[in-house]
């Protein structure tokens, strides 16, 4: 009796680990679905106005043009505070951010503080060894979920430098684990007519993004899903 | 008729641009003889070129004997007054440069980097030039693509709308209408 006690004893306590993995996996597969359901789907009305922190990722010349020429139309007072992320080697992006948002500040009479400018490491230079990129990959994903853990946005708004990626990502990973929801907006740049860029695709493709807007109409025929736009500048 | 007095012709400039990039072939292509004497023919008496990180150097010239007037430079901070004081600007295939100078409605010729990897650029220059807005020319031929243009053909570029976009953002937020 005792032997066979001890003996379902040890089968029991092996199989724990892996019936907990499994559990766990399960749960986690379930999140995952739940998320990618709810991804898309607009958040409710609300009653009383609110603000929405806001992660906004530049990119190099086109990007950053764009991405101002979305900024001058959007409600400052609901997309704040405003948090703008560049790759460590453009240094244009953020000078142009910050003179864009310092004239924010200026036309509200807003005294305080409503934007932060931070740099992260690009996953790649040009022409870097593929070799080599691979740790300089996990190094930039690593620094990404420094900064996001920080500012765990509840918007964020990019436009197509390969810098979103890893920022967006890990927005998804923070809505599977629960960790802060937000709601990632994409927009193709404008020089995508026909075909998407590798980030877009990324995006459209993995369903990551809640709302995809797209500027020329043959990628709305393509990539149904996307908002078709215009042209933004 | 229209000439000043002195018989000197009016200032017509020719800007050509390559933004950030090294575009050698089109720095050469513009700077060969071919491409000056059509320049001439058609009427522009300066050709100043922004060549960016490229390496050959283009041919400085005084266009004092009836030739045109050479001149270049690397970078600017901005080259809108340049823009805004061309008559022609030729460049290369990028979004900004193009728009900027569409929004500034001046005659556009853009010319694809066929160097770069991935030419995702030719679809935006193909496609603006398949509504009117532009011409498109390969190195080779940009010659042929001056001496044919017709610049009054070339319909006004209306600038773009973010409003679309932020009244989308708005209502997926919850925001409402305004």
């Amino acid at each position: 009796m005792e032997k066979c006690n001890g003996v379902c004893f040890t089968n029991l306590s092996s199989n724990h680990p892996i019936t907990c993995f499994m559990a766990f996996t399960t749960i986690m597969l379930f999140r995952v679905l739940y998320v990618i359901y709810r991804t898309g789907m607009p958040l409710g009305k609300r009653a009383t106005p609110q603000s929405f922190s806001t992660l906004i990722v530049l990119g190099s010349g086109g990007h950053t043009a764009e991405m101002i020429n979305l900024l001058l139309v959007l409600q400052k007072d609901r997309f704040t505070p405003r948090f703008y992320i560049a790759a460590a080697t453009d240094n244009m992006s953020l000078q142009k951010a910050l003179v864009l948002d310092n004239s924010f500040a200026a036309s509200s009479g807003f005294k305080g503080i409503s934007a932060e400018f931070m740099q992260i490491y690009r996953s790649r230079e040009v022409g870097q060894s593929y070799v080599t990129s691979v740790w300089t990959t996990l190094v930039a994903i690593a620094h990404a979920f420094w900064l996001m853990i920080k500012i765990r946005p509840q918007v964020v708004l990019c436009n197509g430098p390969g810098t979103c990626i890893p920022l967006c990502v890990i927005a998804f990973f923070f809505k599977v684990a629960g960790i802060r929801w937000s709601s990632i907006f994409y927009v193709e740049s404008i020089a995508r007519v026909k075909r998407l860029s590798l980030s877009g695709l990324l995006l459209y493709k993995l369903r990551i993004a809640d709302q995809f807007f797209v500027q020329w109409p043959q990628l709305q025929r393509k990539y149904p899903r996307a908002h078709y736009v215009g042209c933004l500048m | 008729m229209g000439e000043p007095e002195d018989g000197a012709k009016p200032k017509r400039v020719v800007f050509v641009t390559v933004g950030t990039t090294c575009f050698d072939v089109l720095v050469k292509v513009v700077d060969s003889q071919e491409v000056k004497d059509e320049l001439l023919r058609r009427g522009y008496t300066h050709l100043l070129i922004q060549m960016g990180r490229g390496s050959y150097v283009p041919t400085k010239s005084t266009g004092d004997d009836g030739s045109l007037d050479v001149d270049y430079f690397t970078f600017s901070s901005s080259i809108a007054d340049h823009l805004r004081s061309a008559s022609l600007v030729i460049s290369h295939a990028g979004s900004g440069s193009i728009f900027e100078t569409l929004q500034l409605g001046k005659p556009l010729i853009v010319v694809v980097n066929e160097d770069l990897m991935d030419n995702h650029q030719s679809e935006l220059a193909e496609e603006l030039a398949d509504r009117k807005h532009l011409y498109c020319a390969r190195p080779q031929i940009l010659h042929q693509t001056i001496a044919g243009m017709d610049l009054k053909s070339l319909l006004p570029y209306s600038p773009g709308d973010a409003t679309p976009v932020a009244k989308l953002i708005n209502r997926f937020l919850g925001f409402p209408e305004d």
